[in-house]
């Protein structure tokens, strides 16, 4: 038997005191201990991105992050993406743009998007594709996902620091990510 | 207004409002099936053959019986032995007895992955280390992996019990079925050719790849009736199948429809269900079994890899004037590919009077395949699609003038004999044509243009839809169909159209299998079709009712009352204030009761749907990797509900096609073991690997469907692997005539183009 081990930690804002096996995954004891099932399993091998949460300001695959490495973390998971009541502003652009078709790979775009423009408020079309390439969306072919991103930059977040997203063609986007790979 | 092609104005239909469901679903509240826990509740898990064809000598369970937390383990030996029996399945038929034997191995494995036997246990850990705990003895057989390898003579068999008619009843094989469609006389036909082209084609197996996992919670109650949580693109698809498999009877099962993440035809069949139930029975708790991502692509239902030859020949004035076409699919360890599909989609976007096909379904040691996304249609287009590409080529012509000349129309005699009624091949290449993209010059080196066209039929089938009126004028939909791109939202606009009703006072309800008729999976491109044309008429019986009572209320007979743009009023005015729906709802209990609408349906009539997909692209001759720099699809939708899901769907099935165009495919070694069972190394697209996506919906109103509906999720994935081939040809010069059109492949063909060419260039020195 495997005995389990106290951690504390701080999830959505608030302290936490959970008690989990070393082995559990984080996106496990989200899940399965806290019942904070927002956070998806697609592949547990960090491939696909819907168990994205954000740790310390940084987008991490719950998958890959053991429950117990929680201890002492501040983290973010889809449920505490809205304030209260009223939609986080990516929340209402994905429902806007219809960004979403079955909806299982969204609340990991949503945590990925956010991660970004909490750094990048004004991020390029080709910033957002290379931030958001580590969630897989398999319903959407991700054009309208990319479009709700540049809307809620455009007109939330980065709204009072730029205004503008710079449109670029998709070729220039693709030249951008193809010279920054080749970097 | 939104303005539509037969002329009616609507107020809601062709609107883009915010999906009912979507707050759920960006707030991490909509319940997936994984996401359901109940007291008590155990975890199951299912061990695998790690062997692509054996005979299973023994199973000895005693030491993973004796771990503690370990609850129960069954074997096929748990599940009673069915006779070879067609079910109607959806789309599909299953024979139960294969079914069975895919759900639990009866006596020899037929692929990597192949379930042998299940667990439940107090934890999903304590499971995975009592399936450790099985022993299993194995005596292995030599698999065969290829459609070409295992019709030949000598050839390992899979099912011992397999026939065909073909080659009677004495003969062992792995040919499950041979299929032939006939028109006119190709020898005749191709007498008349100016042009020939023929062409052998290889296309790999592929995954549908929708990202949650397979998963199910059974609960079985000691009265004996059995309730199911899960993501199904069809409930009753679940619930007669499971019940076939347990040997029970279906009206003891009840199944929940959970919110479902992604499907693409891979969940119209049972996997984990029955063993779900059967698990709960032997424990008296709930159990839930879910997939890892492994387990979803070594022992779900991918879609067929195929071998095709297509023989096409035109005159030198570009018509075509026969083809004939080889093909042979993958069915996976039972019989049952869509190659019957392919046979008949492979020539239908053109008029062609000498046709004749051959199609063959045959057994491999692979997963068992399921419904893909117009099943067998992607693998066919990507032959025909390249030969017409090659002949325009011949003739001197514009690939796209050259489908105009020979396109299908309202008239055209379809494969299967009978002729098309109104379609919008034409339309879509028109399309394509006038677009800024088409018109648009590409410009640098390594890039090429391509265009490819594709048909699917879609389905109508059966579907049930209730509509109940609320006393504060608001309606709640309920359906059986689930919702797995926005079609909620869809069956809520045609209620609130008909009822002229706002569509937030409308609230659509996915029911469970005891809370709504009958109604097939969410698959064929069927639901705003089918359960769209079921809300219709029960919208409709909603208005008949409110005549009645408006006529009480105005003592006059309900014939004299009228209902036109959300108002009720006589016939003939005399003064009587119209009414809504909304002012009449809070009255119905003092004019006879609540009102509730009904309305089955099996739905005939289905519109068929035609795409025309346009890529750009750059090719780099250094390593051979592909660069998507610009899609346009242009499809004949019907008529669009609710436009950005069509575009969605536009969108989505145009992604997936480019994924099996270049890089996706299962990749087994010469055992037999397939050696990419994660997303890391089936390698599916990311949105870097894709530019913004063009769309222009076409809309031709299938005849006789009150809203002129088509299908649309289905036939955008047909288009695109013929269109980057074609594209990738305009780019380098080379035909490649397998997929994946993944850089190992692409770069030897090219290397081995320009050695052709260094040595005829060494030749004129």
């Amino acid at each position: 038997m495997v005995h389990k081990v106290i951690v504390e930690t701080t999830i959505n804002g608030d302290p936490v005191e959970l008690l989990c096996e070393p082995r559990q995954s984080l996106l496990e004891v989200l899940r399965d201990e806290l019942d904070l099932t927002g956070s998806k399993e697609g592949c547990l091998t960090g491939d696909c991105g819907a168990c994205t949460v954000i740790v310390d300001g940084r987008a991490v695959c719950s998958c890959l992050m053991l429950g117990a490495e929680a201890a002492g973390k501040h983290i973010t998971t889809v449920e505490g993406l809205a304030n209260g009541a009223t939609l986080h502003v990516l929340q209402q652009k994905f429902l806007e743009h219809a960004s979403l078709q079955c909806g299982i790979c969204t609340p990991g775009f949503l945590m990925s998007a956010k991660a970004l423009l909490d750094h990048n408020p004004n991020p390029t079309e080709g910033e957002i594709r290379y931030a958001l390439a580590g969630n897989l969306c398999r319903c959407t072919g991700y054009d309208k996902i990319v479009k709700a991103v540049v809307d809620a930059a455009r007109h939330g977040v980065g709204a009072s620091q730029h205004g503008k997203v710079p449109t670029e063609s998709t070729a220039e986007v693709t030249r951008d990510i193809l010279e920054r790979e080749k970097r | 207004m939104a303005a539509s092609t037969n002329g009616t104005e609507y107020k809601i239909i062709g609107t883009r409002p915010i999906r009912h469901d979507g707050v759920d679903k960006v707030t991490g509240r909509a319940k997936y099936g994984a996401d359901y826990t109940f007291p008590g509740m155990l975890f199951g898990k299912v061990l695998r053959s790690p062997h692509a064809h054996a005979l299973i000598k023994s199973i000895n369970t005693e030491k993973a019986r004796a771990l503690p937390g370990v609850k129960a383990i069954v074997t096929s030996a748990d599940l009673p032995k069915l006779a070879d029996k067609m079910e109607a399945a959806g789309e599909q038929a299953i024979n139960l007895n294969h079914l069975s034997m895919n759900i639990l191995a009866r006596g020899k494995v037929l692929y990597d992955g192949h379930a042998v036997a299940a667990v439940a246990a107090t934890s999903g850990h304590i499971a995975d280390e009592a399936l450790r705990l099985i022993e299993v003895e194995y005596e292995v057989l030599p698999p065969v992996m290829l459609v070409d390898d295992a019709m030949k003579p000598g050839a390992p068999i899979l099912l011992d019990s397999l026939r065909n008619k073909e080659d009677g009843p004495d003969q062992q094989t792995n040919v499950a079925a041979h299929m032939q469609f006939k028109r006119g006389d190709v020898n005749e036909g191709f007498k008349q050719a100016d042009y020939i082209i023929e062409r052998e084609f290889k296309t790999a197996m592929v995954h549908q790849g929708y990202i949650e996992p397979h998963n199910a919670v059974g609960i079985y109650n000691a009265d004996g009736h059995a309730t199911i949580y899960c993501s199904t693109q069809g409930t009753f698809v679940v619930r007669s199948l499971t019940a076939a498999v347990l040997g029970i009877s279906e009206g003891k099962i009840k199944v929940v429809p959970a919110e479902i993440g992604g499907g693409f035809g891979g969940k119209t069949t049972v996997y984990l269900e029955p063993l779900s139930v059967l698990l709960s029975k032997l424990t008296g708790s709930p159990v839930k079994l879910t997939m890892t991502r492994a387990e979803v692509l070594r022992a779900t239902g991918p879609t067929s890899g195929s071998t095709i030859r297509c023989k096409m020949g035109a005159t030198k004035d570009g018509m075509l004037v026969a083809g004939q076409c080889w093909l042979a699919y993958e069915a996976g360890a039972f019989p049952g590919s869509p190659v019957g599909a392919g046979a008949m989609t492979i020539l239908s976007p053109y008029n062609i009077p000498n046709i004749l096909v051959d199609a063959y379904d045959v057994v491999v040691n692979r997963p068992k395949t399921a419904a893909y996304r117009a099943p067998g249609a992607s693998n066919a287009a990507m032959a025909s699609e390249t030969v017409v590409d090659e002949l325009a080529e011949k003739c001197g012509l514009d690939p796209i003038e050259f489908r105009l000349k020979n396109a299908s129309h309202d008239g055209t005699p379809q494969t299967v004999g009978p002729p098309f009624k109104k379609i919008g091949m034409i339309e879509t290449l028109e399309a394509i044509k006038n677009s800024e993209h088409y018109k648009s010059k590409l410009t640098g080196p390594n890039r090429g243009r391509g265009v490819a066209s594709g048909f699917w039929f879609n389905v109508g089938l059966q579907s049930s839809a209730t509509i109940n009126v609320h006393t504060d004028g608001t309606v709640s939909v309920v359906i059986g169909s689930v919702d797995i791109g926005g079609t909620r939202a869809a069956q809520a606009m045609i209620a609130a159209e008909v009822l002229g009703v706002d569509i937030n006072d409308v609230r659509p309800v996915v029911a469970d299998t005891d809370s709504i008729g009958h109604t097939d999976v969410t698959g064929g491109s069927r639901t705003c079709f089918a359960t769209g044309w079921a809300v219709y008429e029960a919208a409709q019986d909603i208005v008949r009712q409110l005549k009645e009572r408006a006529a009480k209320l105005w003592e006059k007979k309900p014939e004299e009352v009228v209902f036109a743009n959300g108002m009720l009023s006589p016939a003939s005015g005399n003064g009587v204030k119209p009414m809504s729906l909304k002012e009449l709802a809070p009255r119905l209990a003092r004019t006879g009761g609540p009102i509730v609408g009904r309305a089955t349906i099996n739905a005939r009539g289905v519109g068929p749907a035609f795409a025309t997909t346009l890529v750009d692209l750059e090719v780099d001759p250094d390593t051979g990797k592909v660069q998507i720099l610009r899609v346009t699809v242009a499809q004949d939708v019907g008529k669009a509900i609710h436009p950005a899901y069509v575009e969605g769907q536009m969108q989505g099935g145009t992604a997936q096609g480019i994924g099996w165009a270049l890089n996706e495919e299962y990749f087994y070694d010469d055992k037999g073991i397939l050696r990419n069972t994660g997303l890391l190394d089936y390698r599916m697209p990311t949105c870097l690997d894709l530019p913004a996506m063009e769309t222009i919906m076409v809309e031709v109103p299938t005849p006789g469907h009150p809203l002129g509906v088509r299908g649309v999720g289905e036939v955008p994935i047909v288009p695109p692997p013929a269109a980057v081939a074609n594209a990738i040809y305009r780019a380098t010069g080379v035909r490649m005539l397998e997929l994946p059109m993944s850089p190992p492949r692409l770069l030897k063909a090219m290397l081995k183009k320009r050695a052709a060419s260094d040595s005829q260039a060494a030749a004129a020195d």
